[in-house]
């Protein structure tokens, strides 16, 4: 029997660990430090490499992602070794996706040729908003002046360019939101990453939003406005929504992501990297050991790196994949859902789900319609085996 | 064993707050019965409940061993004993086991609903009554006007009342010496057959069920063979001991003394507060009175949220009521809660006391069902029923009339605030009985029908005088009025664990107080939900919870699924707290917090 991550794909995820500064709301594992040695952190990426290549044989790469932190910090010769060192593992797609992650500062943008040269073709950039003083309050450190030069230069070099918003910010209102999402529009991008606020613990403004010092944030009805209207002038432009956060012109999707969201497989190279791998018949969830410097020194001795791995039963493969399927236009695949678990689905479920107006069915395939998408936590929740 | 003389035995009683635990510690500490450095404050309040709210719930016992200033040596067996109204019955069960009790007003408070209540109480007891003015250190204590007051309002003797501040310390010597001087000692005969009061029990993880009781006439020891007077139970005893507090074995108990014994007890069945103890052979002829039943006045039903926890609940809720005697508990099945229990309470308090130790003493989830008290149901036919959960009330085509239980309650508030309790008093259907005052404060009777009481009345009270009334209360009677039962109907479904029985004139009012809570209780769902309140098919109040629009945190986790799943899965552990009825999700504190008004 075909092994179901086949139907997903297989790509690469590579951390990249480090940023110039850690913004106040972010919880990616993205440290700040004042010497990175380049050169252990290839060998190491290299080494990592080798050991998940030798469990994943016979397979053809889909797609390659750096990200972080802040991998435009990455010198393009590490970039450049472990795109060379590719071809030495697995076969390649022939439209292989190679994206990486950058913060649109004049420095970062620079690089952006010679990371074309050594085979990227996609640019991921956090612009994250469009005007300075909400780029200063959600504590980056590039002005909106800069990120479009950024974004210019980054169109210059590379025909799939997406750029990050984060929106639902401190008294951010309606209006405002719209003008800045049509001014993104007008850029005519072909893919962009539009996330509302997420206020997580842990981060500086978790710990502000705890004490209740962080006001301005949008209650649910204006989140959920912001919402619709996200889609509306999205789809208006030609980008519709093709997960809840990610939209595309059609062809222009991410193809990593993707493999994530349609339950592929990925290796996760890197601190705190998180990955996915079939292996003898079982799937496993693989954790990198998150510290940037035990990763280093774990796999420069010679270890994997993984701090963590577990096989996933049944019941949590499915869970993943309809938390992920679901968050896409795709949808989940019924027949998928019985073969990767034969605990019977929630039948009564799905149809009150469907009578509610939350999911759609068509041809095997089950949906989350526009409005179930605004509620997709209490929709999958509803959806989980118990 | 002890002789007679040398024993005193009191209980510590007051209104809520006046300091019996405190006083209690003092006189431990005093009687260096608990070395200065294991002392902590309030220490017979030894229940997690007890200590977060800071109120005592149950009784306790402690001895004490105090040389007198006349050079002989003592033994005080003190039990301290609860202020709040909802365990009264705590303290009456208390005062059968002692002869005298120590009466504690609070010199800044003054004389409050519970001290006459517990004063009452005392002299049906027989006790003799040694008043104390606490919290002398405080500046606004004001001992002079609080005796006159007691001897004005309560008529008892208080020229000798002892001033003392159990906080500081100030007196305490007085009122040990006061308890040998002026308190009795016990009777009893040593070589008559064994007569034990049984005075409490509770179930102990490692020792079983512990009994507390009181010799009255004869010996127990070790090995000796008992009989349960009122069940028959027979057991050999394994240990005898006192409370010091902790547990101390001790080779027997004589007449006058309070101790416990353990007796690998299997049914809690078998140990009935009130009951006598005595030998297997040549015991006792006739029993102790016993204690006077206590009459639960609130009923609900309690149900595991996790049905596969029924026999856990019943197991935990037998135990519970070993300790518990004022809690009555049958069985009930309900077509959308499955299996649980019907439960008796002596209030609201008392019900939430216990659906806590529950949960937390026994891990298991509960859903309380809408409180309600006990109807009298008079059908056409001739017969009488008694209607404990609205959800059984019989087509009002067949029932002739409805009667209601009423209570006499007693208010006792400062003047500036009478206004506000008269006016609550007739918003709850209450008739006046009596006013008078005992100084700048009012007394007031009123004849109220416990239902409008019993849920939030003491907090309503409390809020609309800003904590300076006190209340007490007595069952009268029963007595017929124009009820009808109130139906709440949620996503057009009745949910029959929120019925009530309310008064016709009151339903409209009762019914929309109770929708908008519900539409703040319950969360939002991916549909929107109507919430109805309706009298036998009428629609009487209606509010519509919106649907829930956005909830999706829409943020990019990149191949990190394991964090998503988490915080869907606590998602999902949250809704296990609640309970289905249709499709919809009712938070398990709803059912109580639907009953109380908020104005
Ligand atoms: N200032 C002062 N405070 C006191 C004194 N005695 C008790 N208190 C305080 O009064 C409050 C109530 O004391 P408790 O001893 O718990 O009262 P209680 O009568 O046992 O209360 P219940 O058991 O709930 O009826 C606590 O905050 C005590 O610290 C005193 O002599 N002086
Ligand atoms: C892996 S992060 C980092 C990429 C890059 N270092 C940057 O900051 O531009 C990818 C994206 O996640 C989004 N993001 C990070 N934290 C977020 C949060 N707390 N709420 C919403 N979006 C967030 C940002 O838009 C960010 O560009
Ligand atoms: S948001 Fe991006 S730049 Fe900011 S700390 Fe996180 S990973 Fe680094
Ligand atoms: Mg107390």
């Amino acid at each position: 029997m075909l092994e179901d991550w086949r139907l997903g794909g297989f790509g690469l995820y590579i951390h990249w660990p480090f940023c110039e500064s850690k913004c106040p709301y972010c919880d990616f594992n993205s440290h700040v430090s004042r010497s990175i040695n380049q050169e252990a952190w290839r060998n190491a990426f290299l080494t990592a490499l080798e050991h998940y290549a030798r469990e994943t044989p016979d397979r053809v790469l889909n797609s390659v992602y750096f990200g972080g932190g802040t991998p435009s910090l990455m010198d393009a010769n590490v970039v450049g070794s472990v795109l060379e060192a590719l071809p030495g593992h697995w076969a390649l797609a022939n439209d292989l996706e190679i994206t990486l992650e950058a913060n649109p500062s004049s420095v970062e943008a620079a690089r952006f040729d010679e990371y074309r040269s050594i085979g990227v073709n996609r640019i991921s950039l956090g612009i994250q908003a469009l005007n300075d003083p909400d780029l200063k309050r959600l504590g980056r450190l590039h002005t909106a002046s800069a990120a479009l030069n950024a974004l210019e230069i980054a169109r210059s070099s590379f025909e799939r360019v997406n750029f990050d918003l984060i929106y639902a910010r401190q008294d951010q209102s309606l209006e405002a939101w719209r003008e800045e999402l049509q001014r993104a529009l007008s850029f005519a991008p072909t893919h962009l990453s539009l996330y509302q606020l997420t206020i997580e613990q842990g981060t500086a403004f978790g710990d502000l939003f705890d004490r209740g010092k962080l006001p301005g944030l949008p209650e649910e009805d204006l989140a959920a406005d912001m919402y619709d209207a996200t889609q509306e002038l999205c789809e208006a432009a030609g980008l519709p929504a093709y997960e809840v956060s990610n939209h595309a012109r059609l062809g222009q999707e991410s193809r990593h992501n993707l493999t994530y969201w349609r339950g592929g497989d990925y290796v996760g190279i890197g601190p705190g990297a998180h990955g996915r791998v079939t292996v003898g018949g079982h799937r496993y969830a693989t954790v990198g050991t998150p510290s940037p410097n035990d990763w280093l020194k774990e796999v420069a001795s010679g270890a994997s790196g993984e701090m963590q791995r577990d096989r996933l039963s049944p019941e949590d493969h499915l869970g993943e994949y309809l938390m992920m399927g679901l968050r896409t236009n795709e949808g989940v695949d019924l027949a998928r859902i019985e073969n990767i678990s034969r605990k019977p689905i929630k039948h009564n479920k799905i149809k009150d789900l469907i009578d509610i107006g939350m999911l759609e069915m068509s041809s095997g395939t089950l949906r989350v319609t526009r409005r179930g998408r605004a509620v997709l936590n209490s929709v999958t929740t509803a959806l989980l085996p118990d | 064993m002890t002789d007679l003389a040398h024993i005193r035995n009191f209980s510590i009683v007051a209104h809520i707050d006046h300091g019996k635990s405190t006083l209690a510690d003092r006189l431990i500490q005093e009687t260096k019965t608990v070395a200065d450095r294991d002392m902590k404050a309030q220490m017979l309040d030894s229940m997690d409940i007890e200590r977060e709210r800071g109120i005592t719930i149950k009784a306790q016992t402690v001895r004490l061993e105090y040389e007198a200033d006349d050079g002989q040596n003592y033994i005080l067996n003190l039990i301290d004993t609860p202020g709040h109204v909802d365990f009264a019955y705590e303290v009456s069960r208390s005062m059968r086991a002692v002869e005298g009790s120590l009466l504690v007003v609070d010199s800044t408070q003054g004389v409050e609903a519970q001290t006459l209540a517990n004063v009452y109480q005392a002299i049906d007891a027989d006790h003799e009554i040694v008043p104390v003015l606490n919290k002398i250190d405080l500046p606004a204590a004001d001992c002079d006007r609080v005796a006159e007051q007691i001897e004005d309002v309560i008529g008892i003797d208080a020229s000798g009342a002892i001033q003392v501040s159990a906080k500081t310390g100030i007196g305490i010597h007085e009122v040990l010496e006061a308890i040998v001087a002026h308190l009795p000692a016990p009777r009893g005969t040593l070589d008559a057959p064994l007569k034990a009061m049984l005075v409490d029990s509770w179930y102990d993880p490692y020792l079983g069920v512990v009994v507390l009781v009181r010799i009255m006439d004869g010996k127990l020891r070790k090995g000796d063979r008992i009989r349960m007077m009122q069940t028959g139970a027979v057991y050999p005893v394994d240990r005898v001991g006192v409370f010091r507090p902790g547990m101390i074995p001790v080779d027997e108990l004589t007449p006058g003394e309070i101790g416990f014994i353990t007796a690998s007890i299997k049914q809690v069945r078998d140990t009935k507060v009130g009951d006598t103890i005595t030998t297997e052979k040549k015991g006792c002829e006739t029993p102790l009175p016993g204690f006077k039943p206590s009459v639960p006045v609130v009923f609900c039903g309690l149900f595991p949220v996790d049905s596969n926890e029924f026999e856990d609940l019943r197991d935990a809720i037998e135990k519970l009521a070993l300790n518990d005697a004022s809690f009555s508990h049958e069985m009930e099945t309900s077509a959308a809660l499955g299996f649980g229990f019907r439960c008796g309470f002596l209030g609201l308090l008392h019900l939430e006391v216990i659906r806590d130790r529950l949960e937390r003493e026994y891990d298991i989830d509960l859903i309380t069902t809408a409180p309600s008290v006990v109807y009298h149901i008079h059908m056409k036919d001739g017969e009488t029923r008694e209607l404990h959960n609205p959800a059984d009330m019989p087509d009002p085509s067949h029932v002739e009339s409805i009667d209601e239980p009423r209570i006499k309650a007693t208010i006792l508030v400062p003047d500036e605030f009478l206004g506000d309790v008269l006016k609550l008093c007739q918003d709850r259907r209450g008739i006046q009985l009596d006013l008078t005052y005992a100084g700048s404060r009012a007394m007031v009777v009123y004849d109220l029908p416990l239902n409008e009481v019993v849920f939030d009345f003491y907090d309503r009270l409390k809020s609309v005088t800003k904590g300076y009334a006190s209340f007490d209360y007595q069952l009268t009677g029963y007595r017929a009025d124009n009820l009808v039962k109130m139906q709440i109907l949620v996503n057009d479904e009745p949910v029959d664990a929120l019925s009530t029985m309310v008064h016709r004139d009151r339903a409209e009012m009762r019914g929309r107080a109770m929708v908008e809570k519900l539409k703040d209780l319950i969360p939002r769902h991916m549909f929107k939900i109507p919430i109805q309140a309706a009298i036998g098919g009428k629609v009487i109040a209606r509010e519509t919870l919106s649907a829930l629009r956005k909830d999706v945190t829409a943020k990019c986790y990149g191949g990190d699924a394991t964090r998503k799943k988490k915080l869907l899965e606590k998602q999902k552990a949250g809704k296990k707290k609640m309970r289905q009825f249709g499709k919809v999700d009712i938070p398990q504190e709803a059912f109580i917090s639907a009953l109380k008004l908020d104005g």
